[in-house]
């Protein structure tokens, strides 16, 4: 303590060079995912509409993200003359930072499970889900300054929005996770899968899985709750002056974020790389979990309209705080029991 | 003791070489217009065609404000009980009495808020 910096323990860690390039291929990996869930999102959902979603770009209308990428590109860089420039850079700066930065506690598998002593995951960090609710806070920044600093009234709106759910989903979400962690005894999220060897969370936890995939949806501004964003009412909310590839990184940080939400559903709840068949298929079952739980992102985006907002408000207050504190409570009290 | 933390770094590297190239690119691809003298209609913020009325020094509701005064209440519940909930079963009723005191005591204040009607959003 005192003046010297302290850190978190970290359980185990390779050498330097193993480590960077694990970090690389991870990072690698995790953002090949982003362009499939985008297209998986626009293709089922168009296929649940009773209609085909994008089919004229390549095989399939495989090549659309790339197509939208290149026309996001090729966009002109407009600033309105009320923002602040500056701030206007850094918001989503910001926000594909934390949202990448979040990406390093994913495990999709053990130590040594592909051959020799590498942990599959970026940091088995001690703190585990505390380090992704850091980053997860930090993120808020990104909506909250790009919207104040465009200077437009739809942006403020959608940006105060925005502030107000993220941090009222985010008290019940710790709250849901209080269970799993009395299970578990430990924040490490190696940990917390290793304990899952016997039954998934899921079961004795479910109160904290629905509580936990609601706020989940909440925090990531998915359809039911997408209210910083509605079209209908806030034009586009805090993305109102946003164009081009400033845009796109805001929507690029969303679908990170996504991506880390249904891998802590798998990792906290559907029992990480558990799975039949021998231990080197650990990290395709995560993968496969994973994508499980993106296809309920867009099953209920197709299915669910969206709330009115202080129904959203009385939902996270009213309803999931106090569920996941009951939840957290009856869990302590079969915890030590037993 | 840092070298551990590499991963994370790495990570943080990475997405700020990510966020720096998105965020400039379009000022190198996109097409290039003075930024300088932009027309007046151009320049204005959205607003549905209407002359713009934005000075910069927005007001919003005082049900934001509130909602960030519960968040530090309840937050700071949370990361309280984080500690509690790794050592529950080292500790046992010892702990467990101690968090449905805390708890306890936290409902009663949450419920105070309810009945003055703070959760409800106006």
């Amino acid at each position: 303590m005192g003046s010297a910096l302290v850190f978190a323990d970290v359980n185990f860690a390779e050498g330097a060079g193993v480590q960077i390039l694990k970090s690389l291929i991870i990072f690698a990996v995790v953002l090949q995912i982003v362009p499939i869930i985008l297209m998986a999102d626009r293709k089922v959902m168009g296929r649940m509409q009773s209609r085909y979603g994008p089919n004229r770009v390549g095989p399939y209308g495989s090549m659309q993200p790339i197509a939208d990428v290149l026309k996001l590109l090729s966009k002109e860089q407009f600033t309105p003359r009320s923002a602040v420039p500056w701030m206007m850079a850094l918001a989503p700066m910001i926000s594909i930072t934390a949202a990448v930065a979040t990406i390093a506690i994913i495990p999709f598998g053990d130590r040594g499970m592909w051959g020799g002593d590498v942990g599959l995951y970026g940091i088995d960090v001690s703190i585990g889900i505390l380090y992704a609710f850091a980053f997860g806070a930090l993120s808020f920044y990104g909506p909250l300054l790009g919207g104040w600093s465009s200077g437009s009234k739809y942006s403020f709106l959608g940006s105060m929005r925005a502030a107000a759910q993220l941090i009222s989903f985010e008290v019940a979400m710790g709250l849901s996770l209080l269970g799993v962690i009395m299970s578990a005894g430990t924040l490490s999220l190696v940990g917390i899968v290793d304990q899952q060897a016997g039954m998934w969370f899921v079961v004795p936890q479910i109160v904290g899985f629905i509580v936990f995939v609601v706020a989940g949806f909440a925090e990531t501004n998915r359809v039911p709750f997408d209210l910083p964003e509605a079209e209908s009412e806030l034009v586009q909310g805090y993305l109102t002056e946003y164009g081009g590839m400033r845009f796109g990184t805001y929507f690029m940080a969303e679908y990170v974020n996504i991506i880390t939400i249904s891998a802590l559903v798998t990792t906290l709840f559907l029992g990480g790389w558990h799975g039949p068949g021998p231990d080197a298929l650990g990290p395709l079952w995560v993968i496969l979990k994973m994508f499980a739980v993106l296809f309920l992102f867009v099953w209920v985006r197709a299915t669910m309209p969206r709330l009115r907002y202080d129904q959203l408000m009385s939902l996270g207050w009213k309803v999931l705080l106090p569920l996941a504190t009951l939840n957290a409570l009856v869990t302590a009290i079969l915890v030590v029991v037993t | 003791m840092l070298k551990s933390y590499l991963p994370a770094l790495v990570f943080v590297g990475l997405g700020t070489a990510l966020a720096v190239a998105f965020v400039s690119l379009n000022s190198v691809l996109g097409p290039n217009k003075a930024q300088g003298n932009l027309s007046r209609a151009k320049g204005d913020p959205y607003e549905c065609g209407l002359p713009s009325e934005v000075k910069g020094n927005f007001r919003f509701g005082i049900s934001f404000y509130l909602i960030a005064m519960l968040f530090i209440l309840f937050d700071i519940e949370v990361i309280f009980l984080y500690p509690v909930a790794v050592q529950l079963e080292a500790f046992g009723a010892f702990a467990l009495v101690e968090t449905i005191v805390f708890v306890a005591l936290l409902f009663v204040a949450f419920a105070f808020v309810w009945r003055r009607g703070a959760l409800d959003w106006k």
